[in-house]
């Protein structure tokens, strides 16, 4: 990342400016179906602040999980088509910055892991250049980032400015699952005690309740072969938040939003007595904060509606 | 009185094998059993990840018949903390794809049933497809 584009950044957020800060931006697959509460209240929470979060066109699915195996290349071209269409976008002049931004945490990750590998490998940049022969060459030079990381550039006064509606009285647990965090190489903060949520969410003046349990694993894609498995991981995940005296957890992820929110059901079978938390993604909370349309936020996708809870600490009207 | 293990060249072309795919230096594990104690899995597990290592080291094709490699959710716990730099996700990840390349897979789409199917989202069933498939 350049000073310069930081200050591209800043410069349309400070001054106001009608012409908004374009980056290029890569939804995935799920945040156009249970995700897309994500989705639209991310876009929403962007626009406020000054940005425009432009689709690529023509994406294709990452693959969501890095092969970890060190034979095959194949399973890097998915990722890196995407960033093909990066390149594109910017060559044309149609965003103002070569870092595509991601949401979802898994996207985040798979992205940003095969565009390390295959950046920093000549040999086997030209061999996937060499596959996809109907592409243009794709120079290795594009860069993933995460919508926190950009949060992070801007003026914390522009944002805090934004605030309408603070969340005072909510008490919210960030949770941070696997692939923001780790491995190190890909993570955008500690892997042990990230905190880059945090900081945002206090400028929502919301209550930040800290817990060990922030960085443990939703149980990931076992929630197809074992749902079970995964419950008694998000009885932990949630059961320990809610003793440590939070109302509702925070997410990026849609595949850990489904574990924490809908494996609620499943919990409830194998543990009568445990209370329902709803699971917010970042963004709608934010989006809340700002006083945006409800309507962004696509609560009516939520497992655990986490509306009664909104209206109950006065954050959202009670006809909304 | 030391005592001598015998490896085998059949073990020997295992452990090879899994070092390949995975790119890890399996024989430098020294058992310290921080992976085990960081796996969110364990319950799940038959062996425990450290186990699991301790198998390869020695070549025991009896790796790929635990359920253990299958139930590493590759959350990178273990990744981040082992004090000799290994990823034990990749070990795993190579013995499931010594299986998968074989055209056997772990999870088959008919068994899952419609209603559940029809409420999983694209992530979930990329990923469990991409992990559990060949
Ligand atoms: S993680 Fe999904 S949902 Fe995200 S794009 Fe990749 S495969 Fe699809
Ligand atoms: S917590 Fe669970 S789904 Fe979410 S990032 Fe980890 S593995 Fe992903
Ligand atoms: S943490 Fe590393 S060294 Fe320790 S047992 Fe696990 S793989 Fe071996
Ligand atoms: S990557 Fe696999 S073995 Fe390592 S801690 Fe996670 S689930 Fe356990």
């Amino acid at each position: 990342m350049t000073s310069e584009q930081t200050s591209t950044t800043h410069a349309a957020l400070d001054a106001g400016s009608p012409k908004r800060t374009r980056l290029p931006y890569y939804p995935g697959c799920t945040l156009k179906t249970t995700g897309k509460g994500l989705e639209d209240s991310a876009l929403a929470v962007a626009e406020t602040l000054g940005m425009e979060l432009v689709e690529l066109p023509r994406w294709n699915c990452c693959g969501v999980v890095t092969s970890l195996t060190d034979d095959d290349l194949m399973r890097h071209i998915a990722p890196i088509r995407n960033m093909v269409r990066v390149q594109e976008m910017s060559d044309a002049g149609l965003v103002d910055d070569k870092r595509v931004v991601t949401l979802c945490s898994m996207c985040f990750n798979a992205l940003k892991w095969s565009n390390a590998r295959i950046g920093g490998n000549a040999e086997d940049l030209k061999s996937i250049n060499d596959f996809m022969y109907l592409e243009e060459d794709y120079r290795g030079d594009s860069e993933v980032v995460h919508f926190l990381e950009i949060l992070k550039e801007l003026d914390p006064e522009a944002i805090a400015r934004q605030v309408k509606v603070p969340l005072g009285n909510l008490n919210v647990a960030p949770y941070y699952g696997c692939t923001l965090l780790r491995p190190k190489s890909i993570g955008i903060d500690d892997p042990e005690n990230p905190t880059i949520q945090r900081k945002f969410l206090e400028t929502m003046g919301a209550t930040v309740i800290d817990n060990s349990y922030k960085t443990v694993c939703c149980g990931s894609y076992q929630t197809v072969p074992d749902k079970y498995a995964v419950a008694e991981l998000t009885h932990d995940i949630l059961s320990h938040a809610r003793s440590a005296g939070a109302e509702a957890v925070t997410t990026f992820c849609p595949l850990c939003a489904f574990n924490l929110d809908n494996r609620q059901r499943e919990v409830l079978e194998k543990h009568p007595d445990f209370e329902p938390m709803p699971v917010f993604y970042f963004t709608q909370l934010m989006a809340v904060a700002f006083g945006l349309n409800a309507e962004c936020c696509r609560f009516d996708l939520n497992h655990t509606d986490p509306r009664p809870l909104l209206r109950g600490k006065k954050l959202m009207k009670e006809d909304a | 009185m030391a005592q001598t293990i015998v490896i085998t060249p059949k073990n020997e072309t295992f452990l090879k094998r899994i070092v390949a795919l995975s790119a890890e230096a399996i024989t430098v594990c020294d058992q310290c059993g921080t992976c085990s104690g960081s796996c969110p899995m364990i319950h799940e597990m038959d062996v425990t990840p450290s186990q699991l290592m301790r198998m390869v080291q020695l070549g025991q094709s009896e790796a790929l018949d635990t359920k253990t490699m299958w139930v590493c959710a590759s959350c990178f716990a273990c990744t981040v903390r082992c004090p000799r730099g290994l990823d034990v996700s990749k070990v795993a990840e190579a013995l499931r794809q010594v299986t998968l390349r074989r055209s056997v897979d772990r999870l088959d789409i008919r068994n899952i049933p419609s209603d559940e199917l029809a409420e999983l989202p694209q992530i979930a069933l990329v990923s469990a497809f991409r992990k559990l498939t060949g």
